[in-house]
């Protein structure tokens, strides 16, 4: 997973307007973003994240919002207009873990983070 | 801070994804609000999940269990299943046997017993094929 570290310069909500984001859980989205990745293999994110990772991801399921709980990511971004389901977003809601959702492709959303990042330092 | 031993064992089913990582979570609760330092929480969490992750995808069944003394957090995973033939190859970081359906639920690649592992202070393996896997983790508490 690519990190991009030190990052304490974008909020949630920025976050949400670069990505032209929808916000499907999350009620405080004034939470500074410590650090960015980009991933599909959950793994990756359990062995090189660090806490308070924002996660960009294009897999959908219960278990990206487990690893959010057990690795201490500060939020979840489904990319490709992928829509999680009612129990996914339910667990999200119990664990208290922020997701958004945007149409924009991995490739897309990590570039306009990473110019947004770059430019804030 | 806790003052004593603390013991407590989880139950997992094989193939029960949906459930696929709860007892972890559950674990990672525990521990926080035993006011276990969030580092060690983190790493035990991580290596319970993987654990948790591995037991759902390859055994029938298994335990998880938790124990906290004053100076360590140390998890035990029996697990009765298929076992792992090779051992060594198994800890290679891509040495993976998953089916392309564990992969596409994002796990599977071979990375997770080498992560539970870097996680550990300390780590023992033991399998038996046919009968099941056994791993001990334990993460020192710094005083």
């Amino acid at each position: 997973m690519a990190t991009v570290p030190k990052a304490a310069t974008l909020t949630l909500e920025e976050v949400r307007d670069i990505l032209e984001a929808e916000v499907l859980n999350g009620e405080d989205l004034s939470v500074n973003v410590d650090a960015f990745g980009a991933a599909d293999l959950l793994s990756d994110v359990l062995s090189t994240s660090r806490p308070g990772t924002l996660l960009l991801t294009g897999l959908v399921n219960l278990q990206v919002i487990r690893t959010a709980i057990v690795a201490d990511l500060c939020g979840v971004v489904f990319v490709r207009g992928k829509k999680p389901n009612a129990e996914i977003l339910s667990l999200a809601r119990e664990s208290k873990i922020p997701v958004l959702g945007t149409h924009l492709n991995m490739f897309e959303a990590a570039g306009r983070l990473y110019v947004a990042v770059s430019e804030s330092r | 801070m806790i003052q004593e031993a603390f013991e407590s064992t989880y139950h997992v089913l094989g193939r029960d994804f949906p459930n696929a990582g709860r007892v972890s979570t559950s674990i990672k609760d525990t521990l926080k609000r035993m006011g276990i330092h969030p580092l060690v929480v983190r790493r035990i969490a991580i290596v319970s999940y993987e654990a948790e992750m591995n037991l759902v995808m390859y055994a029938t069944r298994g335990k998880i269990s938790l124990r906290v003394s004053l100076d360590s957090v140390s998890i035990n995973v029996d697990d009765e299943g298929p076992g792992i033939p090779d051992v060594t190859l198994a800890m290679e970081e891509g040495y993976s046997t998953a089916t392309p359906e564990m992969r596409e639920m994002g796990f599977g690649a071979g990375m997770g017993l080498p992560n539970i592992r870097r996680n550990a202070d300390e780590f023992d393996i033991s399998s038996h094929v046919g009968r099941g896997t056994r791993l001990y983790i334990r993460v020192i508490q710094a005083a």
